[in-house]
């Protein structure tokens, strides 16, 4: 059926979260109720990127994009745009709001700067019909390596492409499956880490919900290369959203005969099954993971050996992450020159960053590799909100470091990270500004390694606890002198002596803030001063009686009455009393009260 | 659970669980995927219900308790009808999720996650929920608010005891 309009709806987390359901079914409702649902269609997909302009409704062929529709926005859209042709200019995404043009999506400047290859059908295809994925050039590259080449020539072909684990580590991938694929073994496996546990990173998720399709025929395509049937993707519980689509997508796959016995009527045979994650952040190492889908506590184990060698159930395995994969496909069809053109030197290709904090376009971007880290902030990201001042940025998690200010034009790439003290990691990318202290950053990472450290080591499970309890005294106002050398010390051992990735990595977010803002380690340890005013017991509300016109307006509003005085003339803050809540600073009109 | 009724009546979720681990039984690495299922039926993991696919698996009891506390999406507690999940994020904590949990243990009654006396709402501090987009996030019950400030929070707690 030929259809005259394309309405896609955003169905990633993000946008359901703010009713994308309800809009899709307004949506149907009501080009019924203007009988020209057979001249329009609905199509729900997956992420577009630009979470923090949700719900995005794109309609085609003019390519109309609107931003933060809601269910009521609906029957304007249908009316005017759909009945009338003309578009809704008030719900147009514009880079300014004096902007009233349409733009296509490509054009705006979110998506203009973008090279999209991991996340290519994200947000054009339904990821629930396995026809439009193959009309995107879909199982191509599978059909291209089942019936064109031998799996030495598919390792050689990811080799020359250079295309390293986006995970994390960075391994060259071509590498890992040439291992897995040397030794004889009577059974292989294939796995799939979709734990994506880095809080704030969420492309993998984005890539399973968006175009589920393609780590499938991808993890078919490995399988082929090392010589294996059998595929598994481990993906968090917390993600219900990717789940009902993988689990969509391999019936669709297994009733197509793209995943099966004798696949393409060759005698290569591929299944893939879902394991579901339970919460557990150390189970994205790859060793705790395979135990993880064995059925065991995810406890890393001492490598070697390697899994590929010994890898799940004592066989040989591979493991790469779901935007690895996402990449294979297309490089399989448009060759390895094409793909180690992109990037810079020893990065090839592009990568997803989920840029989040405090940045005003926050969402999904991929871009090649080399691009600066100001072109994502302020060209793509657009910025800071509230004209703040950037202060740095977080990458790899709990287990990278931050980028500060004067780094903010280093090409993004994996070596130039690690140089400058952090690293890709899964792609999150949390943006800080001014109001951010850096000591109480440092300190979340290490609660969230303190909770997750599986306890099987002890310089993980008794080495971050104690780092800790020491930035838990520094920002607490009880810092001394020594504590910063005494972090030091401690990260050094148990960089050196921790079992797995999450203890070696776990202490970098300190070492990295320690590089680049120890003064404001020192100011709270030796002026008991937190200098963006973040860490309550060192800081306090105070009532400059210049400004204060004495309306009680503060003191009304203070929830332990600690702020009294006398109408009309001067409050003050009994700080023995004040619990830091900052109401009475929101509160004043008069801009009186401050935090020092 | 058995019921001390002493009639010859069954419970059906134990029936339900019993057919899960039927399903499971010959499948490898089975215990995870049968502790979630259960976990959907009794929405928590009580000692018997364990026992029971200890037995039923034909794995040790403890390996399974070992299993059961070892990650976090499992529990051995009731949860409450309410249940509240805040997003504690590095996305969301920069933009503040803190305070939000903060006033939510004070709203509550609460020193730190779990449930309160009344068993109407309990509280749990959770890792990305992917909606960074909508910083600071909480879930309750499944239904996502987002954009938050801490004087959200009492009215939307209110909502719930209203519906009492």
């Amino acid at each position: 059926m030929f259809y005259r309009s394309h309405v896609l709806v955003c169905g990633g987390t993000g946008c359901t979260a703010s009713q994308s359901n309800e809009i899709i079914k307004q949506f149907e409702k009501l080009l019924e109720d203007n009988n020209i649902e057979n001249e329009v269609k609905v199509v729900k997909t997956g992420c577009f990127g630009l979470c923090e302009k949700g719900p995005i409704v794109v309609v085609y062929p003019e390519g109309a994009t609107y931003s933060r529709v809601t269910p009521d926005d609906v029957k304007e859209i249908v009316s005017e745009h759909l009945v009338k042709g003309r578009i809704v200019k008030r719900l147009l995404l514009g880079e300014k709001e004096a902007e009233d043009v349409s733009k296509a999506l490509e054009d705006v400047g979110f998506f203009k700067r973008q090279h999209r290859i991991a996340l290519r059908n994200c947000g054009v295809i339904n990821p629930e019909n396995i026809e439009e994925y193959i009309a995107r050039e879909g199982y191509l590259a599978l059909g291209k390596v089942l019936t064109e080449m031998s799996p030495a020539q598919v390792i050689d072909i990811i080799k020359k492409s250079g295309l390293r684990g986006r995970g994390g580590g960075g391994f060259p991938t071509g590498l890992k499956w040439e291992f897995a694929s040397k030794p004889q073994a009577d059974q292989k496996y294939v796995c799939c880490n979709a734990d994506e546990g880095d809080p704030g990173a969420f492309m993998d998720r984005s890539i399973l919900e968006g175009d589920p399709h393609s780590v499938i025929e991808a993890m078919a395509i490995a399988g082929y290369a090392i010589g294996a049937d059998k595929g598994f993707i481990y993906v968090r519980a917390e993600y219900p959203i990717a789940v009902t689509r993988l689990n969509i997508a391999l019936k669709q796959a297994k009733e197509y005969g793209l995943l099966g016995r004798n696949i393409f009527g060759t005698d290569f045979s591929f299944d893939i099954e879902i394991r579901l994650g339970a919460g557990a952040f150390v189970c994205g190492e790859e060793t705790a993971l395979m135990t993880s889908v064995e059925g065991k506590r995810g406890e890393p184990r001492p490598r070697p050996p390697f899994p590929a060698n010994k890898g799940l159930w004592q066989k040989p395995t591979i493991l790469n992450n779901v935007e690895t994969y996402a990449n294979i496909p297309a490089i399989i069809l448009n060759g390895p020159e094409w793909f180690s053109g992109i990037g810079t030197e020893k990065s090839k290709g592009t990568k997803v960053f989920a840029i989040g904090g405090k940045i005003n376009n926050t969402g999904l971007v991929e871009i090649p590799m080399g691009t600066t880290l100001r072109e994502v902030i302020y060209d793509i990201g657009g910025g800071i909100p509230n004209e703040k001042k950037f202060k740095a940025a977080q990458t790899g998690g709990p287990s990278g470091g931050c980028i500060p200010a004067d780094k903010i034009d280093t090409p993004i790439d994996y070596d130039n990270l690690t140089e400058l003290g952090s690293m890709m990691g899964s792609g999150g990318l949390i943006v800080m500004d001014e109001d951010n202290c850096m000591v109480d950053i440092a300190k979340f990472f290490l609660d969230f390694t303190v909770d997750e450290s599986c306890g099987k080591c002890p310089p993980c499970r008794i080495g971050t606890k104690r780092m800790y309890e020491i930035l838990e005294k520094i920002t607490e106002g009880r810092g001394e002198d020594g504590d910063i050398e005494k972090l030091e010390l401690l990260a050094k051992n148990i960089k050196a002596s921790a079992l797995c990735g999450l203890g070696q990595t776990a202490p970098n977010p300190i070492l990295s803030t320690l590089r680049y803002f120890r003064d404001e380690y020192e100011a709270h340890i030796y002026e008991k001063r937190c200098p963006a005013g973040v860490c309550k017991a060192l800081l306090r509300y105070v009532i400059d009686e210049d400004k204060c016109k004495g309306c009680s307006l503060c003191a009304r509003k203070c929830p332990v009455n600690a702020i009294s005085g006398e109408l009309r003339k001067p409050y003050h803050i009994d700080q023995s009393i004040c619990i830091k809540c900052g109401a009475c600073m929101e509160t004043c009109k008069f801009g009186a009260i401050s935090k020092v | 659970m058995s019921c001390s009724c002493g009639s010859t009546c069954v419970d059906p979720k134990a029936q339900e669980l019993q057919k899960v681990i039927e399903k499971y039984k010959n499948t490898k690495g089975a215990v995870i995927p049968v502790l979630h299922e259960a976990q959907e039926i009794y929405g928590y993991l009580p000692l018997q219900v364990q026992k029971t696919i200890a037995e039923g698996l034909d794995v040790s009891l403890a390996e399974i308790y070992g299993i059961v506390t070892f990650y976090t999406q499992f529990s051995i507690y009731p949860k409450g009808k309410y249940n509240i999940q805040l997003c504690l994020g590095t996305a969301c904590y920069v933009k503040g999720a803190g305070q939000i949990y903060d006033r939510l243990k004070q709203e509550l009654g609460l020193d730190k996650d779990g449930t309160t006396k009344d068993g109407l709402f309990s509280l749990e501090s959770c890792r990305c929920i992917g909606a960074c987009g909508l910083a600071p996030v909480m879930m309750i019950n499944g239904e996502v608010y987002g954009r938050l400030v801490p004087d959200d929070i009492p009215g939307i707690l209110q909502k719930y005891r209203d519906a009492e």
